[in-house]
């Protein structure tokens, strides 16, 4: 599904962040990537969604046989490509309802199919809600605004929901969360798991990986995929710490 | 994004379009002649030549103001031409008599004249140039005891009516503008509602701009007799030339006891090229409303997109009672453009309460500043007043300022002042787009959401013509 290819990217007009990475997602795989602080995992998940600080300075990004690496975020993302922020951007002024509203029906739109009205959308947003145990009230609140931290990463798991991508990148959604909500939002991945779809992991901690099954673990180390492996790798940093791969 | 730099430098003004009209136009130049020709040619009463020519006087003695936080090189007075008007002068019965190419040019605006078309619950009062072309729905006016026409039309009809209330908002020594627009006007929109009327229709004037050299100068009155009601709305477009045209416009308000007027505006002046800054309207316009009757309310809504420079502070003088008065703005400026608008809420009355709600979005290399000033008199016990302020900022260059005045002489009054600073920002716009909402959609959601207090005072057809309005010229600022 997803194949990446010695993939370098810099900060526009900064340092070289990504150094060569080579990843290769099949259909019904998760991977889970690792590594240290500013071994470069958020700048993978960005630059794969297409964020605009970032350029690609060599390799390729290749979405079911199609080069995005020059395509913009928003035709990434009608793809069927999701990335969880680790900071979702707070939008005073835009409620999650409407949000959410906009987001399916783009997607819609894009699949040629018919927009729903506000009316249906309420079904399937209040659905999706009580799945992932949320207060009604976040259909009024202003998108990202005051939430704590943990209501942020169960309203980007909210959306994924509603959104059902293809390729889900989640940016350190763990980070933040309380037992209880860690495991909510660990069921809300499950439940896209499937045969179609592929989620990244992108995670500090091993935590999440209790819940969430990783395929694949990779350790990512300055800017460069160092060390693969199935689940037991994510054990093993955990109980060895990244000084084990690094050194 | 566009590929076509063209469809954003200047070519996003859909209204700049010029009509070709056989016009009856004064040469440029302004003296004591030309008001005596104009109140001639008006066939005005003779309390309307003095006035004109008592603000003339005052005028000549009084100098342009410079403390609004905008910049333009001097206006020469004597390079405009201070009439014009289509060639046949008489007010049509019938909308068939009016020049069709008028017709069409408010067609195109998005505002038909004519039967079939209109708006079904509007009544347009269309002044194209210097003069009142046509005014819709009539009968239905008639019946229910409005007057709705132009000053022109009041004053031959009514003109006990003008000269009780002209000039009793907005002295003709007011300000600067105001004078001259007081020795000069031309046309404008005369409304009244008789006592315990409700109006049963939106009352809309469209100004229209045709000529170059032409200073527009209306003069609008709306009085609403006591416990009566009314919503008058006004709308604005202009050619796209390379000079600057002068609009100096006055509008005075007068709610009598228990009386209610609310006043919308959407400007949508040419506002200049917004690569060179080249052209566009001077907007500078009093605009006052007096809430005279007990328990009266006035409440003005505006929202600002276009002139190169504007220039205006719609104010209240709650003179009444327990009156009310409102103040809800949206003012936007991109390209070049400069705005200094707010307002002013002179309390006078006891009990009296002012809410003033100001967006200023300022985009592009354009600055955007809010001035207002709350005044509490000695007789003002219990005055309340809340303003809230808010600016945007689009891109790098823009710049917002904020200049909030309070003068209070009673001891008993509670003010409450609130303002933020906010941007959009390129990782709002990502985070949008990672959901696949495309970045004119996203914008236009952020703004939109950063307005409703405003737009939703508006009625609702141009709430949504000002939604789209906004998200259009906001299209390439960001990022």
């Amino acid at each position: 599904m997803l194949k990446i290819e010695n993939l370098q990217a810099a900060v526009i007009d900064g340092e070289d962040i990504l150094k060569g990475i080579d990843l290769d997602v099949k259909a019904g795989e998760v991977h889970a990537i690792m590594g240290p602080n500013g071994s470069g995992k958020s700048t993978t998940s960005k630059v794969l969604a297409g964020h605009p600080s970032y350029e690609v300075t060599g390799g390729t990004i290749t979405f079911e046989g199609e080069d995005i690496a020059e395509l913009d975020p928003q035709e990434r993302a009608l793809r069927g490509i999701f990335m969880g922020f680790q900071y979702p951007t707070e939008i005073p002024g835009v409620n999650n309802a409407q949000f959410l509203r906009m987001a399916y029906n783009a997607k819609m739109k894009f699949l040629e199919k018919d927009e729903v009205d506000a009316f249906d959308f309420e079904a399937i947003l209040t659905e999706k809600m009580s799945q992932l145990s949320m207060n009604p009230n976040f259909k009024e609140r202003m998108l990202n605004s005051g939430y704590s931290g943990g209501e942020k990463k169960r309203n980007e798991i909210l959306q994924m929901s509603i959104l059902e991508p293809k390729l889900a990148i989640l940016d350190e959604t763990d980070s933040g969360l309380d037992i209880d909500a860690l495991r909510i939002v660990a069921e809300g991945i499950n439940k896209l798991r499937g045969p179609e779809k592929a989620v990244i992991l992108i995670t500090h901690y091993q935590r999440l990986l209790d819940y969430v099954k990783p395929d694949h673990v990779h350790v990512l180390s300055e800017g460069k995929i160092i060390r693969s492996g199935g689940g037991e790798l994510a054990l093993e940093l955990e109980a060895q710490g990244y000084d084990w791969v690094t050194n | 994004m566009s590929e076509n730099p063209s469809e954003f430098s200047g070519g996003d003004y859909k209204y700049g379009f010029t009509t070709a009209v056989d016009m009856e136009t004064f040469v440029k130049g302004l003296d004591e002649d030309v008001i005596r020709r104009i109140s001639m040619k008006k066939g005005e009463p003779s309390f309307m030549l003095d006035f004109r020519l008592k603000a003339y006087e005052k005028w000549l003695t009084m100098e342009e103001p410079d403390w609004q936080f905008v910049s333009y090189p001097p206006i020469d007075y004597q390079d405009i031409s201070y009439y014009s008007a289509p060639k046949e002068q008489e007010k049509k019965e019938s909308l068939d008599e009016v020049d069709p190419e008028v017709l069409a040019t408010f067609e195109k605006l998005g505002i038909p004249l004519d039967e079939q078309k209109r708006l079904s619950n509007v009544a347009v009062d269309a002044v194209f140039d210097s003069v009142s072309v046509a005014t819709t729905h009539k009968k239905t006016l008639f019946d229910a005891g409005v007057i709705f026409c132009s000053i022109s039309e009041a004053l031959r009809d009514f003109p006990e009516l003008v000269k009780r209330y002209l000039g009793s908002v907005v002295p003709v020594g007011d300000n600067y503008f105001a004078a001259l627009n007081s020795a000069v006007f031309t046309d404008g929109s005369f409304v009244y509602i008789p006592p315990y009327v409700e109006c049963p229709l939106e009352l809309s004037t469209y100004f229209r701009i045709n000529n170059e050299d032409t200073g527009q100068f209306e003069r609008t009155l709306i009085v609403a007799d006591q416990d009566s009601k009314v919503s008058y709305l006004e709308g604005c477009t202009a050619p796209k030339f390379d000079t600057n045209q002068l609009h100096a416009a006055v509008v005075e308000l007068v709610a009598l006891d228990r009386a209610d007027i609310k006043y919308s505006t959407v400007q949508n002046w040419y506002a200049g090229d917004p690569e060179t800054g080249k052209g566009g309207i001077y907007n500078f316009v009093t605009k006052r409303g007096k809430c005279a009757g007990e328990r009266s309310k006035i409440s003005w809504t505006q929202v600002e997109t276009g002139s190169a420079i504007t220039w205006k502070y719609p104010s209240c003088v709650l003179q009444g009672d327990r009156s009310v008065g409102e103040f809800y703005s949206v003012a936007l400026t991109n390209g070049y453009m400069q705005a200094d608008t707010g307002t002013k809420m002179i309390h006078l009355g006891k009990d009296t309460k002012s809410t003033i709600i100001s967006k200023g979005i300022s985009a592009d290399k354009s600055s955007n500043a809010y001035r207002g000033l709350v005044q509490v008199g000695p007789k003002a016990s219990n005055a309340r007043n809340y303003t809230q302020c808010d600016s945007m900022l689009v891109g790098k260059a823009s710049s917002a300022h904020t200049f909030p005045y309070i003068d209070t002489r009673n001891q008993n009054v509670q003010l409450e002042h609130e303002a933020s600073t906010s941007k959009i920002s390129e990782d709002q716009l990502f985070y949008f787009e990672q959901r696949g909402i495309s970045r004119e959609d996203a914008i236009s959601a952020v703004i939109n959401g950063f307005c409703k207090d405003v737009f939703k005072q508006l009625p609702m057809e141009f709430a949504v013509e000002a939604e789209r309005l906004l998200s259009l010229k906001l299209e390439n600022s960001v990022g």
